[in-house]
């Protein structure tokens, strides 16, 4: 970073030419950088690396498996962490492939930003510690990047929901994986997309009791597209077996409603159900108060892609109203020598992750060993890959939220939570003020300016912005992904260059 | 078929300065329509810190403007809704070294002929001012003429304060001017109609030249960026706008190289803004570590404590920048009916209200408050003299 652009960087050009096969010698970039070991990650970083790569896998967690296969510390001593997982096999056969391949698995590393350098090859920014905020910055240089960071969960705000016990589904799930612990005692489940069911039916096996699931979507979407079913008979599967759970434990699912007030003064007390018309607009008198101490909600997830766009990734509009990574055939994004998988291009869970990951970790070791690896098992990858992509597509528009959701709200209910700013605020920049979209309205009442950056509120900003149109999704400019210390920043130059020789 | 519409004014640009233009239009009683390809604030001016400076401004025409400006800031601010968060916060200018200070020195000496307010500061007494500032400085002056606004807000509210007179059309993108006998401006047309009036003000800041471009005449504004760091919120710990005595420097400076020094400030809300780093890359908004860094380097050698702080954003902005530095305010004499209020480079936010007064002064016949020949916008004309 010291050399001005306009002399020719000796190191990183004699670095970037040879293949991965010739001697790497000290300060070589890796071949790949993988940020992320959830399931794309991990099958994309296995797979480079089996096919003679080096490479680099970052994450922030302190053990691999992402948010699907989060699990309990090793010093919990969970003796069954399967217990809440189906496919646990198909993670534990990627683990055992990345401890048995050359991978540096670099945990702990939270990355803030990645940058191409003018020679082509990648610098990925990492924090180190639990954190962040301990040690000095690290910077990995590679040849190639994957971005496998999932997704983060969407919340629509509701009067109330800003009490405690009042949890995100995933993260009520995520506390349940890694931690064993439950939400409360009677968790109503609430808001929209499959993660519900599966939520539910971990919250009852674990001993809680669950009122009801509160689905805003009706399912009839689903028979509207009866080909992507029929080639996804495993979801149907996932489902009865949800299905099952809930009926053995008596959990009723309510569709086409929603949780549209929370009760309680210091904490949950009960709940309002009202039933919602086909655009999700509340139907006045049919509230119903089911009486719990916990509330787990979600809206489907959003595609955590902000490492992308910030280096100019050109993004796709998903039928959720949501921003995915527009990707090639082969998961390159825009912007070559970018590949993605997973979330990152639309969510799709698990098993797609896996898939593209892998897809991902070929693609990236044909170009960098200039030759073709493996045609025979990249077309059937691609078919797997496009399969589950169409029943993703069918689930995302199952779900997208209805134009009505914001009758809900209250001019006092907090739109964003960080800087405390109610819906009646946001309405108020939109009628008397002049803004239309997100960004003038969190010029105007900082909605979205605070430590998430707009993570939880993004969406319900951009809807009351449009006004009851349908918001134009547009990428936001995170170009810090996590915040950092100005410390951090100072001493950036003095950076530690992680690379392939100084791992060892 | 298109629809038109008719207005005494329409102004291009719905920044800081195209919004003081319509306010001071309208209160001259004629009527506004604001047009913009986005929405309110959404260019420089929403990318900017709110700065109302005299103090990094030489003895000269832009000295003058801004000591007009910040004059009308303090009557706006009881005018307009507290949102706009007006603060006479005062600037506090510091050396780090004999020979800086002596530089300061006798800088502040000029500024103070030109009717400029500064107070030296020895290095024991700075932090009187500021009590989190780094020890060992040598001193420093303090502007107490220097001001802070809320940039969206300034904009926002001058358009809203204005009344029915202004009409706001956001989301057109203006695509060519329309023009009668004699080449006079008639009106402006966007993708999907004509708005006629018999003046139009280019307000479009760094996309000003584009604008001038359509009426078929050069301005060569170009853009210049520059990053802002974003912390975490905080309680008061910076109370003045702090800065480096190389800032005044770079400001002047035309070089396109990047050039960084420390510009510290707190905010009513919380977070710490950091600047200020000039660049010219086009409109490139890619993020620069090394820019990062040197802002990160510079703040915390200002105020050490701030180590310890998280940025947790960060967003470049495009100042629009004139070769001389100047803004290009009034009638352009090659297209009748077309004025121009743009140019205004880092000090949009500070300048807008005497180039709104300038504008509206033009249109009714009035007499502006200082002679507008350095600003004059056919001045980069290779045929003009």
């Amino acid at each position: 970073m010291t050399a001005s652009p306009s002399e020719p960087n000796n190191e990183a050009g004699a670095a970037a030419a040879p293949g991965p096969d010739t001697d790497r010698h000290s300060g070589a970039p890796y071949d790949l950088a993988v940020v992320g070991a959830g399931s794309a990650g991990l099958a994309g970083a296995v797979t480079a690396s089996e096919l003679g790569l080096a490479v680099a896998l970052l994450d922030s967690s302190p053990q691999s498996g992402g948010q699907y296969y989060r699990h309990p510390a090793p010093a919990l001593g969970a003796v069954r962490p399967e217990a809440l997982h189906h496919d646990w096999s198909a993670f534990t056969g990627l683990r055992r492939r990345l401890a048995e391949s050359g991978v540096d698995h670099l945990a702990g590393h939270h990355v803030w930003s990645v940058a191409k350098e003018a020679d082509g090859t990648w610098t990925v920014h990492a924090l180190t510690g639990p954190d962040g905020c301990d040690g000095a910055p690290v910077r990995i240089r590679a040849r190639a990047l994957l971005l496998a960071t999932g997704a983060h969960e969407r919340q629509l705000p509701f009067p109330g929901w800003t009490l405690p016990g009042v949890v995100g589904a995933g993260g009520a799930q995520a506390m349940l994986k890694s931690g064993l612990v439950l939400p409360g005692r009677r968790v109503v489940v609430a808001g929209s997309g499959p993660l519900l069911l599966a939520v539910a039916a971990s919250l009852s096996s674990a001993g809680a009791r669950v009122p009801a699931v509160v689905e805003a979507a009706g399912y009839l979407r689903y028979a509207r597209s009866p080909r992507a079913l029929l080639a996804n008979p495993h979801k149907a599967v996932e489902a009865l077996v949800h299905g099952a759970a809930l009926a053995r434990h008596r959990v009723p699912v309510r569709l086409r409603r929603a949780v549209t007030e929370v009760h309680g003064t210091d904490r949950v007390e009960a709940v309002t159900v009202s039933r919602l018309d086909r655009d999700w607009r509340p139907v006045p008198g049919t509230g119903r108060r089911i009486a719990c101490d916990a509330v787990a909600v979600g809206h489907g997830l959003v595609p955590q892609i902000e490492l992308a766009t910030g280096v100019g990734c050109a993004t796709r509009a998903l039928p959720d109203g949501t921003l995915g990574l527009a990707l090639d055939g082969l998961q390159e994004s825009s912007v070559p020598g970018l590949w993605a998988a997973g979330e990152t291009g639309g969510v799709g869970g698990a098993e797609l992750a896996r898939t593209e990951g892998e897809l991902a970790g070929r693609a990236v070791a044909a170009r960098l060993l200039g030759r073709p690896g493996g045609a025979g098992p990249v077309a059937g990858l691609r078919r797997r890959r496009d399969r589950m992509r169409a029943f993703a597509d069918v689930m995302s528009a199952a779900h997208a939220p209805g134009p009505g959701w914001s009758g809900w709200l209250t001019d006092d209910t907090d739109v964003c939570r960080c800087e405390e700013v109610p819906a009646g605020r946001v309405r108020e920049a939109v009628a008397e003020l002049g803004a239309r979209d997100a960004r003038t309205v969190k010029l105007l009442t900082r909605a979205g300016m605070g430590w998430c950056q707009g993570r939880m509120c993004g969406t319900a900003v951009a809807c009351l912005a449009a006004g009851g149109a349908t918001p134009e999704p547009s990428p936001e400019r995170r170009p810090l992904a996590v915040p950092v210390p100005l410390s951090t920043l100072a001493a950036l130059d003095g950076a530690t260059d992680r690379s392939v020789d100084s791992s060892t | 078929m298109p629809t038109r519409e008719t207005s005494d004014v329409i102004v291009i640009g719905a920044g800081v300065v195209g919004a003081a233009c319509a306010h001071y239009a309208a209160l001259a009683g004629l009527s506004v329509t604001v047009v913009d390809r986005g929405y309110v604030a959404g260019g420089t001016t929403g990318a900017g810190e709110g700065n109302l400076l005299v103090s990094d401004k030489e003895p000269g025409p832009e000295l003058q403007l801004a000591l007009l400006s910040t004059a009308m800031w303090t009557e706006l601010a009881d005018r307009l809704p507290p949102a706009v968060e007006y603060e006479a916060k005062g600037g506090l200018v510091v050396a780090s070294g004999g020979t800086g200070l002596d530089a300061l020195r006798e800088f502040a000496a000029r500024q103070e002929k030109a009717g400029v307010v500064a107070h030296e500061v020895s290095g024991d007494r700075l932090h009187d001012l500021e009590p989190h500032l780094a020890p060992g400085l040598t001193g420093g002056f303090h502007y107490p003429q220097d001001a802070q606004v809320m940039p969206a807000h300034a904009a926002a509210r001058l358009l809203h304060a204005a009344g029915d007179r202004v009409r706001l059309a956001p989301g057109e993108e203006v695509i060519g001017l329309l023009t009668g006998a004699g080449g006079a401006v008639r009106g402006v047309r966007t993708a999907t109609r004509e708005l006629h009036a018999p003046y139009v003000v280019n307000a479009a800041g760094t996309w000003g030249g584009a604008v001038a471009e359509l009426a078929g005449v050069q301005l060569p504004v170009l853009p210049r960026r520059g990053f802002v760091l974003v912390t975490e919120p905080l309680p008061r710990v910076v109370r003045h706008k702090v800065y480096a005595a190389d800032y005044v420097a770079d400001v002047a400076s035309g070089s396109a190289a990047l050039q960084t020094s420390a510009v510290v400030e707190g905010t009513p809300a919380g977070p710490v803004l950091i600047g200020a780093s000039r660049e010219r890359v086009g409109f490139d908004r890619t993020l620069s570590t090394e820019v990062l860094r040197r802002l990160a380097a510079g703040a915390t050698a200002l105020f050490p404590v701030l180590g310890a702080v998280r940025a947790i954003r960060t967003y470049p902005g495009f100042r629009p920048y004139l070769p001389d530095h100047l803004p290009a305010i009034g009638p352009d004499p090659r297209v009748p009916g077309l004025l121009h209020a743009c140019g205004h480079e880092g000090a949009g936010i500070g300048l807008a209200p005497v180039t709104g007064q300038i504008v509206a002064a033009c249109m009714t016949g009035g007499e502006p408050p200082l002679d507008l020949h350095p600003f004059r916008p056919e001045r980069f004309d290779a045929t003009a003299s």
